[in-house]
């Protein structure tokens, strides 16, 4: 038994990569297998992604210590060889991924998949590139696993093609290549400063450096972090993120919402080595004051835009702005409380999102005689594997009260993403306020946190206008307003994405001990080094005897 | 041997970028690869440069480092070059796929814009 879980943080790899494989093999005409293989293949990655969640709290605490699983890809001992690494933070992100990976594919089952080829297996390669960039603990492997990603999104954006996805996708594709060209100077010139790419490595010998070596290894994360800020969709460096997102098929931009938290995730890991191991000052993107101004910046600049959007596709690429923004603000704040907090209000944007980008096509079909509003609908251009039939025809059960259905969701999506009492969205926004003053030393509080509290409540109050005037224009203008006929497959994934919202505000004790435990393990990263390079108890293949050529750089 | 070599990449990536902020595809797509031997030759001289020197240590036991060229840099570049050469092609179709829905070359697709 034991053995066996050992071998568990490599699944979330294996699962997506040999399903989209396998799916290659089938022709595409014959959807059936290929649905089934997918199916089976999401639902596994979820269940994977909940037993590592479950076994990284301390559930189980005979099986991995402190919450951290290191997995030998090669056998190697860990400054050799790649590892995995799993703590409580990358196993989150999992199960987040997962959940929204599972109630995408439902979603597209239903219409969207038929609008192009190879829908299905670009989507498992996504979800392996972002497993991949969760787990890893070695920066190349980073690199590799985020251009898995993108690889995939790219052909995901341009799913169903039509004239302003590939012009989003020219811009994207373009600023990503240029964005792996940074990432790549960052991680060679690491490389060449430390002579080692093993993240845990690096942080450990950080601080042995030379000042000549300093300022390189600076340079060199600095310019990391700069290609890191270009994933989280951090200003100014966003302006490709509202146009892909917003003219992304919906259940494509539902997965996307969690990309831009990829580079999130690597932001907070990498600075959370960087700062607990080499004892001088964090560089500079990874440091307090840079990404706190940064993510105000960010969050006005979302903000601006969530009030400006017309389409409502467009709208929500805004929050997703807007909701990168709020966390890095939160993150550059600084504190252990805030990075318990950040999580929450991370978990509870991604499902917010994510269910408001499908919910955004849904109401769209109310609309299917209105001039300015619908996104282009696209017809699949001159490929012969695809359908003819991709039509508005809705078939499988239908859902009763559609209308009603959409209101309330739209209703509960704007809470969420406004942050108002009583779903997740409101709790979120609290304890990352309440986090800035238990934080603080007693008396008069710095300016830091006033400008936090005023951009973040300012931000939530233009986004309850801007959004309650898009459902007034939506459901109440007097247009004429189809009912539109909701296929289950298709409104189902929207309401358990919400209602995991809901879940998690009730649950929010339990969720926050949780999520402290992975924000006090971030803050204390000298458990994730040492558990990384002392190699005894890392799982996977017995190691190989290693060969004493130790620092052949030095 | 290092001036040579940085004024290589030194030019490679000034040409690059300018391409790459230049409004037609085409230009953009020169100038992305212009940026990617670039960085390829980055990668590779952040192993230090070495001519002649193995990349395999051949004993062991008490072998000196400093004769024998880094293999890291040379497997990181190999990945590096497969990846971006991929991305490129990507973009080469994309950039048609471009070209033949708007009927011009234009980033924006409207060279009025």
């Amino acid at each position: 038994m034991n053995g066996w879980v050992n071998h568990l943080p490599i699944f979330p790899i294996v699962i997506p990569l040999v399903a989209g494989a396998v799916m290659l093999l089938f022709a595409e005409a014959r959807r059936a297998p290929r649905t089934i293989i997918a199916l089976v293949a999401t639902l596994a990655n979820l269940l994977v992604a909940l037993a590592l969640a479950y076994i990284a709290s301390d559930a189980v605490p005979s099986i991995w210590p402190d919450g951290i699983a290191v997995y030998l890809l090669g056998g190697w001992e860990a400054p050799f060889g790649i590892v995995l690494v799993l703590d409580r933070l990358s196993a989150l992100m999992l199960v987040l991924n997962a959940v929204l990976a599972l109630t995408s594919l439902i979603y597209a089952l239903a219409r969207w998949r038929k609008a192009g080829p190879h829908f299905q297996s670009l989507f498992q390669f996504l979800i392996m590139g972002v497993n991949g960039a969760f787990l890893t603990g070695d920066l190349f492997n980073l690199f590799v696993f985020v251009e898995v990603l993108l690889a995939a999104s790219y052909g995901l954006l341009l799913h169903g093609l039509g004239e302003p996805r590939v012009k989003a996708g020219l811009h994207y594709i373009a600023i990503n290549l240029a964005g792996s060209f940074v990432f790549l100077i960052g991680v060679s010139l690491i490389y060449g400063v430390t002579g080692t790419l093993n993240m845990a490595d690096v942080a450990a010998r950080a601080s042995l450096l030379t000042q000549d070596e300093r300022i390189l290894f600076e340079t060199g994360i600095a310019i990391l972090g700069s290609a890191f800020l270009l994933k989280a969709g951090a200003w100014p460096l966003n302006f490709w993120l509202p146009s892909a997102y917003g003219t992304a098929a919906p259940p494509v931009a539902a997965v996307f919402s969690i990309m831009t938290k990829v580079g999130i995730y690597a932001l907070l890991r990498l600075g959370s080595l960087l700062s607990g191991a080499s004892g001088a000052s964090v560089p500079a993107p990874f440091n307090d004051g840079w990404l706190f101004g940064i993510g105000i910046i960010t969050l006005v600049l979302g903000t601006a835009g969530i009030l400006t959007a017309s389409q409502p596709q467009r709208l929500v690429a805004y929050c997703v702005i807007a909701s990168a923004g709020t966390l890095l603000a939160a993150l550059g704040f600084g504190g252990t409380a805030m990075k318990g907090a950040a999580l929450y209000y991370l978990t509870s944007s991604v499902l917010a999102t994510g269910a408001f980008f499908m919910l955004c096509e849904m109401i769209d079909r109310t609309r299917q005689t209105g001039e300015e509003l619908p996104l282009e609908m696209m017809e699949p251009v001159g490929q012969e594997s695809v359908d003819t039939d991709f039509t508005d025809e809705v078939v499988g059960i239908v859902i009763p009260a559609a209308m009603a259905f959409l209101g309330m969701s739209f209703l509960a999506c704007a809470l969420l993403v406004a942050g108002l009492p009583p779903l997740s969205g409101f709790i979120a926004k609290f304890l990352i306020l309440s986090a800035t003053l238990t934080d603080t030393a007693p008396g008069p509080a710095p300016v830091t946190v006033w400008v936090l509290w005023a951009g973040m409540l300012g931000s939530s109050l233009i986004a309850i206008i801007a959004l309650c005037r898009m459902g007034i224009h939506l459901f109440w203008s007097t247009d004429e307003i189809m009912t539109p006929r909701l296929h289950l497959g298709e409104a189902a994934p929207v309401a358990v994405l919400l209602l995991l919202s809901v879940a998690l505000s009730i649950e929010t004790g339990p969720a926050m001990d949780y999520l402290n435990l992975a924000g006090n393990s971030l803050s204390s990263p000298q458990i994730y080094i040492d558990a990384v390079l002392s190699g005894s108890r890392a799982p996977g293949p017995s190691p190989v005897p290693s060969i004493p050529v130790e620092g052949i750089r030095q | 041997m290092e001036a040579i070599y940085a004024l290589a990449i030194g030019v490679l990536t000034a040409s690059g970028v300018w391409l790459v902020l230049r409004p037609r595809t085409f230009q953009v797509i020169m100038g992305l690869s212009l940026l990617s031997y670039s960085v390829n030759l980055f990668i590779f001289g952040m192993g230090r440069l070495m001519i002649g020197g193995a990349p395999i240590i051949e004993t062991a036991a008490k072998a000196d480092p400093s004769l024998y060229d880094d293999p890291v840099p040379q497997a990181l570049v190999l990945t590096a070059i497969v990846i971006g050469f991929a991305m490129t092609a990507l973009f080469l179709v994309v950039l048609l796929a471009s070209r033949g829905l708007t009927g011009n070359d234009h980033v924006d697709g409207d060279p009025e814009a």
